[in-house]
């Protein structure tokens, strides 16, 4: 197989990365005590954290082609392979997700009072299924692992969550799993057409236009559930608000990306001439999203609703810089997944700093803290000041590389983002406002203690690295980002041609 | 004649004697328990030991090959499990226990002597034989309760109706063919399908095994006897009868050829028909086995999307997804005879926290009930990608279509029995203590859902092999 460069390690590092966190989960039935399963399931994220940087360290950033490949026969009779691969688009997906599970393991320490051990199971699972689908390259396998992610977060909420989280985790359930049904069937079709179920073989086949635009359309409707593009995304509020903070954060940073990863590894690929043919209509829905999400943010009072509508909104920009086709549009697209993971990842994780203190999200409940914990209100201001894309933080770069490649492609949808970035810094800027200064705080409350200012630093880096520094991530996905803009030219001239 | 083809049958025969003689004393209610323990298992590996005979008994009506054989594994297996999980028959009087054994033992003969049969008059004769001894085994609960009358005269006349049908059917099908036995059929019916007594005639036949396999609208039965008959019994039913019905269901179709249209399209009809009013009438249910009843009748509107491809990999997916099945149900079953304490029924209140009150049991409910919605990575999700690959290959969109909507309308009424389990509180509910036995086979079962998963290579393979001399 031409696609895959197999490993230069000399052990199979993605099944590892795959297959640890279960086994350290499977350990946990085996431990009796709550404190040392959390000391265990912490070592254990902080093991595959450590194992994951070598993937990093061994990108070859020069080919497209996918690295650190492994490829067995699986079902023999159905041409399914086991087939794991990562490239620019999905190295850093992989690495977010490595990050993110040690800080969420660090953030329910005391968050979480009962069944501790199964809490732990459940997000050493989700960190299987979510590395799983980053880096699989087979569709039975991706698939496998897309709907595996719903088990563990389905028992995230629906065990741990607040006080709606019944119809909270149903409707994520349900809604997630509806739209996954029709991407089960349109594999199916394309293994059926082409007869191989191999991500990058299908993307060699040039397929009738009319079979694409179903492909597409099925492709469309599970991904857009799942990023979640208005008006698909009533599911998100609920989800994130009745999750507990782990669940929030690896639900905002990790699941929501599986949706416009799907976009950028399957759609433009795999049915360009749809993509091309349909994205008219998904920028209109990406600008409705940014703008909407926005205005809906600006009239929460409960913070994490706020925050989850201005996931709808940033998500927005991710899928509209995906669909602009160009290079920046593109770049800027995978980088804002990173910076939103990481952005509103740690927003949240402030948020149950908070909860954990005053048992409100609210945000009258918790105004005019900002002279009783000032070291909290410094980190909420910065990652607000990220969120709403201040130059110098990730977003900036993020957003600036979406709109230059929005503005490049079509002015009016360029002229359309403006206000929804000016709402970001609304919202942004009035829960901040109130956070901080809204009101006579309650003096009763602790500032950071060590643990919770430990896992706050590295998003805090990270911010500051990719604002500054933006140059090594997105040297990353360059070899792989112009291979699919030369895969959607090549599409476009044939139809053209035609 | 070579009577170690017919080893398997004997075997079953012995088992049901014994009890037969156990049942003429007073025998202690352990003996009989530890008998039909020790017997079953011993069956199994019997089965196993001869699942590569192959040859023709009886006038070359009945025939062992590796489909039946495989068939037999399944069926001998079945039983086991059903009697590990039923073990201390809380709901049936000790005074029957020898009785309800020698009849298990006997259905499950039948059911054996079923995938064997290659003619039509044996078919009849093994499928009566196997249904002789559910009617009786289904009022067998205990008096406390009032359901199980109702559910034996029910199935009885049901049973007797489909029977009846077919037997009709068989007669119009010897009318135009001449002949009863299978593979004379597959040689000459082909030819003779377009015209409309041999369809009639074909499709009354097959009514006897969609009514084993519980497919609209020879479903009636269903959720009464499931709820009204025993835990265990309805465990046996739930599961045993469809692995017999599948088998002769792929024998049976076959003979229409690969080129009746008219029986493909009854068959789609059918199939979409049972998925659909399955999984909606599911939705409303409280009891746990009327559930489970209308969820086996969804279960075998998919189980025919791949009856109705007609080659052989459509087949071997077919025979895929009734195994699952069978673990699958077996362990939601496993978690309906725990929980009730005296052999009540269940309901989904029932099941309130019981996380706390047994968490492997929850567990066990949980891989259940996830499996059967099709989720990966366990047995049911690779059976319904097996199911709808070999559906779609043959062209049937509509129907993969209405498979896939389906089976995300099932989630909720699945959802509900882990909800209960693990998201409410025990409400007073006691707690539930399991021996080792019964905690053996949960484990047993989640980890066989698992593997056939996970590794179903080895499995399809070998159904490939099996049906392969099915079609030919």
């Amino acid at each position: 197989m031409d696609f895959l460069i197999p490993n230069q390690l000399n052990y199979p590092i993605l099944s590892t990365l795959i297959f640890l966190p279960l086994a350290g989960a499977l350990v946990l039935f085996l431990i009796r005590d709550e404190q040392v399963a959390k000391i265990w399931s912490l070592f254990i994220s902080l093991v595959i954290l450590g194992l994951s940087l070598p993937l990093y360290i061994y990108f070859d950033s020069s080919t497209y082609k996918y690295q650190f490949a492994e490829h067995v026969p699986w079902i023999p009779s159905f041409n399914v392979f086991y087939t794991l691969g990562v490239d620019g688009i999905s190295l850093l997906l992989i690495l977010l997700t490595t990050l993110l599970v040690p800080i969420c393991i660090l953030a329910s320490w005391t968050y979480i009072a009962k069944r501790v051990k199964e809490f732990l199971f459940c997000l050493l699972l989700m960190e299987t299924a979510c590395v799983g689908v980053f880096s699989a390259l087979d569709f039975v396998l991706f698939y496998v692992m897309w709907e595996a992610m719903l088990v563990p977060m389905y028992l995230l909420i629906a065990v741990w969550g607040g006080p709606e989280k019944v119809y909270a985790s149903i409707k994520f359930f349900i809604y997630t799993m509806a739209g996954s049904v029709f991407l089960l069937v349109a594999l199916i079709a394309l293994y059926l057409s082409a007869g191989t179920f191999s991500i990058p073989q299908l993307m060699t086949h040039a397929y009738s236009f009319n079979f694409q635009v179903w492909i597409f359309l099925a492709f469309a409707v599970a991904f857009a559930i799942k990023v979640p593009m208005a008006p698909f995304h009533t599911w998100l509020p609920a989800a994130h608000v009745e999750a507990p903070t782990a669940g929030s954060v690896l639900l905002a940073s990790v699941l929501l990306k599986m949706g416009t990863y799907g976009f950028v590894r399957f759609c433009l690929p795999i049915t360009p001439q749809a993509s091309i043919y349909f994205a008219p209509y998904l920028l209109w829905l990406s600008i409705i999203s940014i703008i909407y999400g926005g205005y809906v943010a600006l009239g929460q009072s409960d913070m994490k609703r706020l925050i989850a509508y201005s996931s709808v909104a940033h998500m927005g920009f991710v899928t509209l810089g995906i669909f602009i086709f160009n290079r920046q549009g593109l770049e800027g697209a995978i980088l804002q997944m990173i910076n939103h993971g990481i952005t509103t990842g740690a927003l949240f994780l402030c948020v149950g700093i908070i909860y954990e203190r005053s048992h409100s999200r609210l945000i009258m409940d918790n105004a005019g803290i900002g002279k009783i914990m000032p070291l909290y209100v410094g980190f909420l201001g910065f990652f607000s000041l990220s969120s709403m894309a201040f130059p110098g933080t990730n977003s900036f770069v993020g957003e600036l590389l979406v709109l230059i490649g929005t503005f490049t492609g079509h002015k009016l949808l360029g002229a359309l983002t403006i206000p929804g970035v000016v709402l970001a810094a609304a919202y942004m800027l009035r829960l901040l406002q109130k956070i901080a200064w809204g009101g006579k705080g309650n003096t009763a409350f602790l500032d950071l203690n060590l643990r919770e200012i430990i896992y706050l630093i590295p998003l805090a880096l990270l911010v500051l690295w990719v604002g500054f520094s933006p140059g090594p991530f997105l040297d990353i996905m360059h070899a792989s980002v112009n291979h699919l803009i030369e895969q959607l030219q090549a599409a476009d001239a044939m139809a053209l041609a035609r | 004649m070579d009577l170690r083809l017919f080893i398997p049958e004997l075997y079953l025969l012995f088992l049901a004697l014994v009890f037969f003689a156990q049942s003429l004393w007073k025998s202690p209610a352990k003996l009989n328990q530890s008998l039909a323990l020790g017997l079953s298992a011993f069956g199994v590996i019997l089965c196993l030991l001869t699942l590569n005979q192959s040859g023709e008994l009886f006038y070359q009506a009945y025939r062992v090959d590796l489909f039946s054989q495989g068939f037999k594994v399944l069926i001998s297996l079945g039983l086991f499990l059903i009697i590990v999980l039923g073990r201390d028959l809380k709901s049936i009087d000790e005074r029957l226990h020898p009785e309800y054994f020698m009849f298990l033992g006997l259905s499950s003969l039948g059911l054996t002597l079923m995938v064997s049969s290659v003619e039509l008059l044996t078919i009849f004769i093994a499928m009566e034989l196997s249904s002789f001894s559910l009617y009786v085994l289904i009022p067998l609960r205990k008096q406390t309760f009032s359901t199980q009358i109702e559910a034996a005269i029910k199935y009885i006349i049901f049973g007797a109706a489909s029977t009846g049908i077919m037997i009709f059917g068989m007669s119009y099908v010897f009318g135009v063919a001449q002949t009863t036995y299978l593979a004379e059929l597959i040689r000459k019916f082909p030819l003779l399908i377009s015209e409309p007594v041999a369809l009639t005639g074909l499709i009354m036949v097959l009514t006897g095994f969609f009514f084993k396999l519980a497919v609209v609208p020879f479903h009636f039965w269903t959720p009464d006897i499931y709820q009204g008959a025993a835990n265990e019994t309805t465990s046996f039913i739930a599961t045993m009868p469809k692995l017999a019905g599948l088998a002769l269901l792929l024998r049976l179709v076959s003979i229409g050829g690969p080129q009746a249209m008219a029986m493909i399209q009854v068959l789609v009809l059918l199939a979409a028909v049972s998925m659909t009013f399955g999984n909606l009438v599911a939705l409303v249910q409280k009891d746990l086995k009327r559930l489970l009843a209308y969820s086996s009748i969804a279960h075998a509107g998919y189980v025919l999307l791949g009856v109705l491809s007609l080659n052989t990999i459509g087949f071997a997916a077919a025979i895929y997804h009734i195994t699952a099945y069978l673990l699958m149900n077996l362990a939601c079953f496993l978690v309906i005879c725990s929980v009730s304490r005296q052999g009540e029924d269940v309901t989904v209140g029932d099941l309130s926290g019981l996380y706390r009150r047994s968490p492997l049991l929850a567990f066990t409910l949980a891989v259940g009930a996830f499996a059967l919605a099709g989720i990966p990575p366990t047995a049911g999700f690779t059976g319904k990608l097996f199911l709808f690959t070999a559906a779609l290959d043959q062209g049937h969109l509509a129907l993969v279509i209405i498979a896939a909507v389906n089976t995300a309308i099932s989630i909720f009424y699945y959802l509900n029995l882990v909800r209960s389990a693990y998201g409410q509180d025990p409400n007073g509910l006691p707690a539930v203590s399991l021996n080792v036995p019964l905690r053996l086979l949960s484990l047993a079962l989640i980890a066989a859902i698992f593997f056939l998963g996970v590794l179903p290579a080895w499995f399809i393979d070998l159904a490939r092999k099996a049906c392969s001399t099915l079609i030919s």
